[in-house]
């Protein structure tokens, strides 16, 4: 009868956009071909399947876990370990396999701990979660004949006999060794969302109840996803591993956990591209955004709670919002606005960061005298000219974003009205 | 012969409090029987107990000569039994094929699998598609449950409740809170597509009861107080006393008596 299922149709559109993603994975490293820049792209894909698996858990299936790097981190010591075996000629597969056996270490760890956690949904899982990453923390530092201690475990990738010239020695190498795991995890994890399992996950977190009441077993299904994950977690650990060729404790750690869940939410759960936002932006946060200011962790938690409040969804959920409006045609009323509140953000963001960086200063390098430079202006900190300035700032730019904000809240209900009003005329030709 | 549910002497307590007061009581296969009672005599939690949402504290439910009691909600669904819920229980972020084909899926024997695609699912996509047109809701096919109507999100309750292909189906209030149109409309509907399956009901709203039963069974605090065909039970002197004597359990039913 139907001759349509779900996408048949638009396979093309499809085709497209995986050759895009495969694309864009080769193409970047031409881009940005310094070493460093490289390092950080490799990075940002390990990251990325890091976040999915998370996702996987989070935005799939309604499990809020509070220790992912459990899987991620063990993932990484096996394939230090798988490496170091390489190396000294007592395990016979080639370096490219590492990530995998990261990967069969993360769903090994994920079945036994999953076993656990997965009993129990909601708040009690979360707090399982917790629990066992501290935990694993806590045996990190007791065993370091697996753990190494304080030092860690390091190794050398370049092992074994190399496969056509590919010796993993230069980073480009390990870059198109990530890409392609990247490439091929991401896939699999998208085609996981439309397999029967990926589909009764999204059930149980809707209502687990009825899921019960339709032949399926909830904990069974939690479990299930939630090994799968912990593969993806530990190839994506196996990759950082053959990355970094040293291994630490802090990679299962909790600030690992609270990153994956922060960024995985920044990146927007909802939707499944979400967490690559949050992945990419994760590691710039980390790597770039580290070295600019040393208040960055502070940044983070303000943009974290004005995600929280403002934005739920995350930045998949306003792109997609705003492609909905795009589709429409509505989004170029909106444009002015935008501005609006960009530029007054802006200057809201100038005072505030003004007051903090400067407080820093105070804190920190006080020693170094009252004064510092931040974006090309001579601040004092100890000066009531600095400060009475950025309080300026802050408050004038804050009162005329309200005022904008408002504007554009009032447009933005006209839209969505208009675009209601369009849908029903449509529906009626 | 066996039945297609037996109840045998099923008590429940909550603390101290027993709700379910030893109830004995057979269903034969194809037999439409409705169940009534005033407001807190325990007919949602006697459902609760037949479909393992509770167990219970002592007697038996059989399922088909099998015994259920004590089992857990999804393995009493894969034997054949299934249930709707008073308040609507439905997947409220899935489209309306969504939450059907969740209810499909296992009976086709899909189960856990992760290895196949959904869209390649020809046998599933066609039984919930027809599942869909059977509900009614096939000009909806792609809306998300949480956007229907409160009429729309009923029906999905039912075709969920379907889905699995289960003989025997418990309903519990379907009808609940709906105007009288609809509720004319939605008994024609669950009678057309529990055709052949034998179905269990409770209800409020008498004329549905009586309209759509085979036997009826007053359920007065904990204890089945008659279990006959309406007639007889609609003449019942115990009946008519019980209900009389509840305040708000339903002047309805003395109207309609």
């Amino acid at each position: 009868m139907n001759s349509y299922y779900e996408f048949k149709p638009i396979n093309v559109g499809r085709w497209l956009i995986w050759s895009l993603f495969a694309l864009v994975l080769g193409v970047v490293p031409w881009l940005f071909s310094s070493s460093f820049s490289i390092t950080i792209l490799a990075q940002m894909g390990i990251a990325i399947i890091a976040c999915l698996s998370y996702n996987m858990l989070l935005g799939q299936g309604g499990m809020l876990s509070f220790g992912h790097a459990v899987y991620t981190g063990l993932g990484s010591y096996l394939a230090i370990h798988a490496l170091n075996s390489i190396s000294d000629g007592s395990l016979p597969i080639p370096v490219s396999a590492v990530p995998l056996a990261g990967g069969l270490a993360g769903m090994g760890f994920a079945l036994l701990f999953g076993y656990v956690t997965t009993k129990k949904a909601g708040t009690t899982f979360a707090m399982i979660t917790l629990g066992l990453g501290e935990l694993v923390f806590a045996m990190s530092l007791m065993i370091p004949e697996f753990f190494g201690g304080e030092g860690g475990v390091s190794g050398n990738r370049v092992a074994g006999s190399a496969f056509m010239g590919i010796t993993y020695g230069p980073p480009i190498q390990v870059y198109y060794l990530t890409a392609v795991y990247t490439f091929f995890a991401v896939a699999a994890m998208f085609a996981f969302t439309r397999t029967p399992l990926g589909r009764m996950l999204n059930a149980v977190r809707d209502n687990p109840e009825r899921v019960e009441f339709v032949g399926y077993n909830t904990q069974r299904i939690r479990y299930t996803a939630f090994v799968i994950a912990g593969f993806f977690a530990g190839v994506s650990g196996g990759l950082g591993a053959l990355n970094f060729e040293i291994v630490t404790a802090e990679v299962v750690g909790a600030a690992r956990s609270g990153a994956y869940l922060l960024f995985t939410f920044l990146g927007g759960a909802t939707f499944f591209f979400g967490p690559i936002i949050g992945a990419v932006l994760m590691v710039l946060a980390f790597v770039l955004f580290s070295e600019f200011t040393k208040a960055w962790l502070l940044y983070l938690g303000l943009i974290f709670l004005f995600m929280v409040m403002y934005a739920p969804g995350g930045i998949a959920s306003l792109i997609m919002m705003n492609l909905r409006l795009a589709m429409f045609g509505f989004l170029r009323r909106l444009w002015v606005s935008y501005l609006a509140l960009a530029a007054t953000a802006a200057v809201t963001l100038l005072g505030t960061a003004t007051m903090i960086e400067m407080v820093y200063h105070m804190q920190l390098n006080s020693t170094l005298g009252s004064e510092l430079l931040f974006m090309g202006t001579l601040l004092d900190s100890k000066g009531l000219n600095s400060w009475f300035g950025s309080v300026f700032l802050m408050l004038t730019g804050l009162g005329l974003f309200e005022l904008c904000r408002r504007q554009f809240a009032k447009e933005w209900e006209q839209i969505q009205e208009d675009i209601e009003k369009e849908i029903k005329r449509r529906a009626a030709l | 012969m066996t039945h297609a549910l037996e109840l045998k002497n099923l008590r429940k307590s909550f603390g101290k409090t027993e709700i379910i007061r030893g109830i004995n009581m057979t269903v034969s296969a194809g037999e439409r029987v409705g169940i009534i009672g005033p407001n807190g005599a325990g007919k949602s939690t006697l459902f609760n107990l037949i479909s393992g949402r509770f167990e219970p504290s002592s007697g038996q439910v059989l399922l088909n000569g099998q015994l259920i009691s004590g089992k857990k909600p999804f393995e009493i669904n894969r034997m054949g039994l299934s249930r709707s819920f008073q308040v609507t229980n439905i997947f409220p972020k899935l489209s309306v094929f969504e939450n059907l084909r969740c209810g499909v899926l296992w009976s086709l024997g899909y189960r856990y699998t992760f290895l196949r695609f959904l869209a390649n699912l020809k046998d599933a996509n066609e039984r919930t598609d027809e599942l869909m047109a059977m509900v009614r809701l096939d000009k909806k096919r792609d809306i998300l449950a949480m956007n229907l109507t409160y009429a729309e999100q009923r029906a999905l309750e039912i075709g969920i409740t379907i889905a699995g292909g289960a003989n025997v189906i418990l309903l519990d209030e379907p009808t609940a809170g709906m105007s009288k149109s609809e509720t004319s409309r939605f008994i024609k509907l669950i009678k057309d597509v529990t055709v052949g399956k034998t179905l269990l009901t409770v209800e409020h709203d008498m004329g549905v009861v009586f309209g759509l039963a085979d036997r009826i069974a007053v359920v007065v605090y904990g204890e089945l107080l008659a279990y006959d065909e309406p007639e007889a039970v609609r003449a019942n002197a115990r009946v008519q006393e019980a209900y009389l004597g509840s305040s708000v359990a339903d002047s309805q039913m003395a109207g309609q008596l």
